[in-house]
């Protein structure tokens, strides 16, 4: 203060007019708390959670609990990673640069695309974001999207996609196998369409497999295919360019990222090798070049033009921080398993998955999985022929220390008494087995 | 002098050996295989995959290495001054980390039973209320990935406001001034609105009379940041709230610059309807190299009704999530947010108290004037706008005096500050100065590390006037030297993908 001419630190808010000077403290703690007292508190607080080390839990549902390499929490706890900003300065940013390409290039990998972004917040935005992308490019205003859909992504969407003036149609699907009729596809379709938008695996958990009919269609009417996918299934399903998707999104959280009660969550974006689509891709992307003198390979933002810092209100996207740290994790987790891990960890959760429902369309009076289709992680366990609720049967496995499927009776109405359970390669046979014996008895009643 | 590890490691593809592994996986068990069959009978026909991944095959030490060599080419705010002007690159205590990694908030779900997560909801609760009375707002929204995402949701809220008093049609138009960050203008564009761009007034702050030129019965809002990117408080605020509200549009408060405000002056009083907050600015949450982030929004009463859904509500005795919001824009994304982040936030909070939290902005705002203060004594730099006014959290110079008589611009004074192993300012921002340095030191940096910039600042324009040429060239102490981001966005050589690469090899 000596050094500037000030005596009083308010000399500096001389500027401020007296009326908007805070006149009393905030209604907030008043004074700040020690190291170890804040620890105390928020772990005391913490501790009365419960979570999926207490007991055997099923839920998924866009949030899906896998195992963290201890590898994986120790890097991106690296704090010149951890506490860096986005690498406007690549010089002296190449590891967060390299590692986000590296991310961006497994990703490629993982589902065939030849470019990727180097994260969006998540999959729903995501997806928000590639319905705008498809209706730009195409200058179309229609997106279809599956009536099998998780409801936060759908909303989501309709956020993102009306401001564009993008309207979204729903595609029926077929009762039997939960599959996109193509029927409704082909009745909906036409030359205003931008996109058609598929997941695979479904939201509830079946594999879609008329994939080559539906891009067919898609592109005989010059529209993108969109696919939403889970990436920890791309270890043994087809990768989505292989039925020739145009943009890939989906959500990489499980790949070496925790749930956190929902976020921080990333978002995939990737897309094939086409100026017409990597120019209006939204989001950072980290190519790979040179020094200026030629001798050293390095790496630094790329395609900047199209973002809000230099091309403000004209950017194809308002996107800045994104997760880029969830990204380093992802890459983390990608590099560690390799191929056969990849594979390995598709097939354990189907397994186990298929495990799950094996044991519980045994048990009387279930039904599951609804559709007849192959199930990946998540299935359908539908309650209709017992006497109780969805909800009352959760409260009775809560009691027994389980945590029941997502209740889908609000958001899918025509599915009756029907919960989406997660099984992935985290629970034990035991867990399973202990889930099966429960449901036996509250159905009888005990 | 500094010097940056320089590890020339290969691309993670160049690495390792077929048949490594790098993580054993649980399996299933045989009984399980027996039951269900064997797994390629079980993935339809059509979507096996037939090609092999080409993912690099590593073991654990590898892995470890190779990565743990690249956080040695960073930088981050531990290594020294980040002064990164609107960034707010401040410390970010250690004792967050450890809470925000505790197994009863990492392995939790989002969909778990309300009884099992009290606590957590009780926490953003209170994060929620702690966040409202510090910005002088009615209610706040936690689900924001970042800041842009925050401001995105509040320019739809301008829209479900102006649906609901029926002038939704008429009210296209959203007013930016042109020092504003580019998130602004490209956020009220993605929702829909036409952006006017403000020009600033001769004192870098808004003119009040252009204000009132540009304002009509078009104008949904105006969004501001205030303190400016300039670091200047814009003193008209009261006058300017008064035009925007009686011409019918709402204004938006960008949070970026909050930092020096912190229980000292709040948005709401100032009369701002919808602020945005950057958790990983202002409350010292570790930005990531990019994120995550969380960018919470505050509203006034009238339009809380918007807020996305589900809110955290509170009887007296247990939380719960509420979806029976009919006047809700709906979601901007799955779940409620970044808790990760926003529980590291609440523990920051908890650490500085009212009474901290003021200190931090009055010692951000004692920071910044000092530098400001400092670096005018030097030759080559000049500081545009008044300077007698004091600056808050930042301060912005120009270079232009430099550039003209020695050839070193913005851009190379950036690049050799990185020798000296300190971040570089953000530079060519805000747009209406020329050759301009944004400096924003944040009040988590002692005297010495001030100082130490203001030096490496000297020495670097008095470089400039004996040895240009050398300055040209920087850095030379980092991992790399400059390089071809031409090339690099080429389509000819672009290379976004190792794939690519390969093709284009």
């Amino acid at each position: 203060m000596w050094e500037i001419g000030i005596r009083d630190i308010e000399e500096l808010y001389r500027d401020i007019p007296e009326k908007y000077r805070l006149k009393k403290p905030l209604n907030i703690p008043e004074k700040g708390l020690s190291e170890f007292e804040v620890k105390r508190d928020v772990e005391a607080l913490l501790s009365k959670s419960k979570t999926y080390t207490d007991m055997p839990m099923f839920l998924g549902a866009g949030c899906w609990p896998h195992y963290v390499p201890a590898v994986v929490k120790e890097i991106v706890q690296r704090s010149e990673l951890l506490t860096s900003y986005t690498p406007y300065q690549p010089e002296i940013s190449q590891g967060m640069l390299q590692a986000l390409f590296e991310y961006q290039s497994m990703m490629c990998e993982l589902t065939g695309m030849e470019v990727s972004n180097c994260s969006m917040y998540d999959w729903a935005s995501a997806l928000g974001e590639a319905a705008r992308m498809a209706a730009r490019i195409k200058g179309r205003n229609e997106i279809l999207i599956p009536k099998i859909i998780h409801p936060e992504r759908a909303a989501t969407l309709k956020v993102y996609a009306e401001p564009a003036g993008i309207k979204i149609k729903q595609v029926a699907y077929d009762t039997e196998t939960g599959q996109i009729s193509l029927e409704d596809l082909r009745s909906k379709i036409s030359d205003k369409t931008a996109a058609v938008y598929i997941e695979n695996p479904s939201y509830l958990g079946f594999i879609e497999t008329q994939v080559d009919e539906i891009s067919r269609q898609t592109h005989s009417h010059n529209a993108l295919l969109i696919t939403g996918v889970d990436p920890t299934s791309l270890g043994i399903l087809k990768p989505p360019s292989e039925y020739d998707t145009d943009i890939v999104v989906g959500e990489a959280q499980p790949l070496g990222n925790e749930m956190n009660f929902g976020g921080p969550l990333l978002g995939i974006m990737a897309c094939r090798d086409d100026m017409n689509l990597i120019r209006q891709m939204p989001g950072r992307i980290i190519g790979l070049t040179t020094t200026q003198d030629n001798s050293k390979q390095g790496f630094c933002m790329t395609l900047q033009t199209r973002e809000q810092h230099i091309r403000r209100e004209k950017a194809t996207s308002n996107i800045c921080t994104n997760e880029a740290l969830c990204a380093v994790a992802s890459a983390v987790y990608m590099a560690l398993l390799g191929p056969e891990g990849l594979r390995e960890l598709g097939e354990t959760i189907m397994y186990k998955a298929n495990y799950a429902i094996h044991l519980l369309s045994k048990v009387d009076q279930v039904k599951t999985p609804i559709f007849k289709s192959a199930h990946f992680k998540e299935f359908t366990v539908n309650f209709n022929q017992t006497s109780l609720s969805v909800k009352e049967v959760n409260r009775r496995l809560l009691k027994r220390q389980i945590h029941g499927g997502k209740d889908l009776s609000k958001e899918f109405p025509e599915l009756g008494q029907t919960a989406l359970y997660c099984v992935t390669e985290i629970h034990s046979k035991e867990g399973i087995e202990r889930l099966a014996k429960a449901l036996e008895e509250i159905l009888r009643g005990e | 002098m500094y010097r940056q590890a320089s590890w020339n490691e290969p691309a993670i593809f160049d690495l390792g050996r077929n048949g490594r592994r790098g993580h054993v996986l649980p399996e299933a068990e045989e009984e399980i295989k027996r039951a269900v069959g064997d797994v390629s009978s079980l993935i339809p026909k059509a979507m096996h995959r037939t090609s092999k991944l080409n993912l690099p095959e590593l073991s654990e030490v590898e892995v470890a290495r190779h990565f743990t060599r690249l956080s040695e080419m960073n930088y981050g705010v531990d290594s020294g001054l980040y002064p990164l002007g609107s960034c707010t690159m401040k410390y970010n205590p250690k004792i967050n980390e450890l809470l925000a990694i505790l197994p009863t908030l990492s392995m939790v779900h989002p969909y778990q039973d309300e009884s099992t997560v009290q606590s957590l909801l009780e926490i953003l609760y209170r994060l929620e209320r702690w966040l409202s009375e510090i910005t002088g707002t009615y209610e706040v929204c936690l689900h924001p990935a970042a800041g842009a995402q925050g401001e995105l949701l509040g320019t739809l809220l301008m829209h479900a406001f102006l649906r609901s008093n029926g002038e939704y049609e008429k009210r296209t138009e959203v007013i930016v001034p042109d020092s504003a960050h580019g998130t602004n203008p490209a956020s009220a564009a993605m929702a829909g609105f036409n952006v006017v761009v403000l020009p600033s007034g001769a004192d870098g702050c808004i003119n009040v009379e252009a204000l009132k030129s540009a304002v009509s019965e078009k104008t949904a809002g105006l969004m501001l940041t205030n303190p400016n990117t300039l670091g200047l408080f814009e003193r008209s605020i009261g006058e300017i709230a008064k035009i925007v509200h009686e011409a019918g549009g709402l204004l938006y408060y960008d949070g970026a610059n909050l930092n020096p405000l912190l229980g000292k002056v709040r948005p709401g009083d100032m009369g701002f309807d919808i602020v945005h907050i950057n958790i990983h600015k202002t409350f010292s949450t570790p930005h990531g190299g990019g994120g995550p982030g969380a960018g919470p929004v505050g509203v006034s009463e009238n339009l809380a009704q918007f807020l996305p859904i589900p809110r955290i509500v509170y009887d007296g005795q247990r939380y719960r999530l509420d979806y029976d919001k009919p006047n809700s824009i709906g979601k901007i994304r799955s779940f409620y947010g970044n808790v990760a982040v926003l529980v590291r936030a609440y523990a920051y909070i908890l650490s500085l108290g009212f009474e901290g939290l003021k200190e931090a902005a009055e010692v951000s705002v004692l920071n910044a004037n000092y530098l400001m203060k400092k670096l005018r004594e030097i030759k080559g730099l000049n500081l545009p706008y008044d300077g007698k006014k004091p600056r808050k959290h930042e301060c912005v110079f120009s270079a232009k005096p430099l550039k003209s008589e020695t050839g070193v611009s913005a851009l190379n004074i950036a690049k050799r500050l990185l020798d000296y192993g300190l971040h570089a300012p953000t530079i060519y921002f805000p747009l209406i100065v020329e050759e301009a340095l944004m400096i924003e030191p944040t009040e988590t940096f002692e005297k010495e590390e001030l100082d130490r910039f203001v030096d490496a600042m000297r020495k670097i324009c008095q470089e400039a006037y004996a040895n240009p040429e050398y300055v040209l060239k920087a850095p030379y102490n980092t991992a790399v030297s400059r390089l071809d981001e031409v090339r690099a966005s080429h389509p000819k050589t672009m290379a976004l993908s190792w794939r690519m690469h390969m093709k284009k090899k």
